[in-house]
């Protein structure tokens, strides 16, 4: 589903992505891990080109993602951010129609539909006419979440989602993550959820030094860790 | 009243000494009754409302655009920049910059004796003047009210499939106008008391009005504490205005 073929990308000179080769396929959960300012967000916004990439190529269902038709690859794309970046001056369920109304994907009526639905399945069908800030921190995330699933998308891209809540509210969106992907979402997240990588990701890639260094289920992944690099950073973090 | 001012008027002429409060009253009677003088303060009045809300109109709808040029052009990826947004930024820029970096009064006499040297309309050419000067300062404002917007909004926007247009109208706009109100109110009570420099051009407003009776009379204080007061009583009235719109906006914003 998305190819990403030798991806660079620098800050001012500072290599960050310094020729990433990744396939990730339908149904795939993938989880990127890595030490802080590996590159694994940025690898993760060159996706969908919220960063513009210095070199290399993304093919994205058999065409290469340019910034030509950019706005199209990203209704397919959907993001969830790790500080949610809901709208706060528009009503939930506005932050949810919002996208596929404007685009013409959907008239009014449907896309309520859809997100009381969506509401209903998260438990928060109650909150459709709250505004964001009064939510917590936990509920925030999960309605960013519906609010990308709102679009329909081909893949899911998480940052961090869970790096912005209370320890108490991880869980929540932690469950929900888990549900789409038993439901067959295929899904791209960078997390330091361990747990959750174990528990639901085929694949787990490690990035380091702006490449992917290890990329294997996560059974593998845990138990025989060869890289060295990945020996020091499990012992970290587990 | 107009007896006892023609008997105090004349007995001031003959060289009689008049005490405080009859010297008061002949004044004050010179620089608002005699000839009907109120009606050019009215007039003034009217023509300094009409001057700000062209002003107003004019800079607003300038600095919007100038402002909107300046953030489109800032936002912009490093590798693909669009030349003519870089041309427009550059007249952008120069603009501001001459704008804010030359007196008003400046500004008004080039516009009158240079530009628009053949043009009666002194008024008009006035209202002009203050709309291009406020344009600038309101481009400011509006710029600093769309970079206040977390950058996170744009993202979470664009990240949906908008394109930047609709998630500027739609999303980046109407969380910026409430950091932009209040500062826009200020601008507007600034220039509500700058159409009072349209005077050294031949505008017709209330200081105009002020002047012309200070020239029948040889008396300035009657004629000037009355325009300042009305100028304050004027600005009161926006301020009082303004602040209702705020706290209207504050209701249906519960954020």
């Amino acid at each position: 589903m998305i190819d990403v073929k030798n991806l660079k990308k620098d800050f001012n000179g500072l290599q960050v992505l310094r020729g990433v080769n990744l396939t990730i396929n339908k149904g795939d959960c993938v989880v990127l891990v890595g030490p802080s300012g590996c590159g694994k967000s940025t690898f993760l916004r060159c996706l969908n080109h919220l960063e513009e990439p210095d070199g290399g190529e993304i093919i994205f269902n058999g065409k290469p993602v340019t910034d030509h038709d950019i706005d199209h690859v990203r209704q397919k794309m959907g993001m969830v951010f790790q500080h949610f970046n809901l709208f706060p001056h528009l009503t939930v369920k506005k932050n949810i129609t919002l996208a596929p109304v404007r685009l013409g994907l959907m008239t009014q009526t449907e896309a309520d539909k859809k997100a009381v639905e969506l509401l209903e399945r998260i438990g928060l069908a109650d909150k459709a006419d709250t505004y964001p800030n009064m939510l917590s921190g936990g509920q925030k995330q999960r309605i960013a979440i519906v609010r990308a699933l709102a679009m329909n998308p081909d893949v899911l891209l998480f940052d961090e989602p869970t790096s912005a809540l209370d320890p108490e509210m991880v869980g929540e969106v932690l469950e929900l993550m888990k549900e789409l992907a038993r439901a067959g979402m295929t899904m791209v997240c960078v997390t330091h959820e361990m747990g959750f990588a174990r528990e639901v990701a085929n694949r787990i890639i490690f990035i380091d030094e702006g490449v992917v260094k290890v990329d294997k289920p996560p059974q593998e992944f845990f138990a025989n860790p060869e890289n060295e690099r990945l020996k020091a950073f499990l012992s970290k973090v587990l | 009243m107009q007896a006892q001012y023609e008997l105090l008027s004349q007995m001031a002429k003959s060289g009689q000494t008049l005490n405080v409060l009859q010297d008061f009253f002949v004044k004050f009677y010179q620089a608002f009754i005699v000839a009907d003088r109120w009606q050019q303060y009215i007039k003034g009045v009217g023509t300094t409302l009409l001057v700000t809300a062209m002003a107003l109109a004019l800079g607003v709808v300038l600095g919007s655009v100038v402002a909107m040029i300046r953030v489109a052009h800032d936002q912009q990826k490093p590798h693909h920049r669009n030349p003519v947004l870089g041309i427009f930024n550059a007249v952008a820029k120069v603009y501001a910059t001459i704008i804010r970096g030359t007196p008003m009064m400046v500004q008004l006499l080039i516009m009158s004796m240079v530009v628009f040297k053949s043009s009666r309309e002194f008024t008009l050419v006035g209202a002009l003047t203050l709309g291009i000067n406020s344009g600038a300062y309101v481009s400011e404002i509006i710029r600093g009210g769309l970079m206040a917007v977390d950058p996170g909004q744009m993202e979470a926007g664009r990240s949906l499939g908008l394109n930047y247009m609709t998630t500027m109208l739609e999303i980046i706009i109407p969380q910026a106008i409430r950091s932009i109100l209040p500062a826009l109110g200020n601008e507007f009570i600034v220039l509500l008391k700058d159409t009072s420099l349209i005077t050294v051009i031949g505008g017709k407003e209330l200081l105009y009005a002020a002047q012309g009776i200070m020239n029948r009379t040889y008396e300035a204080m009657f004629p000037l504490l009355g325009i300042a007061c009305i100028y304050l009583v004027l600005v009161m009235l926006l301020s009082w205005l303004l602040s209702k719109v705020e706290r209207k906006l504050a209701q249906s914003d519960r954020r």
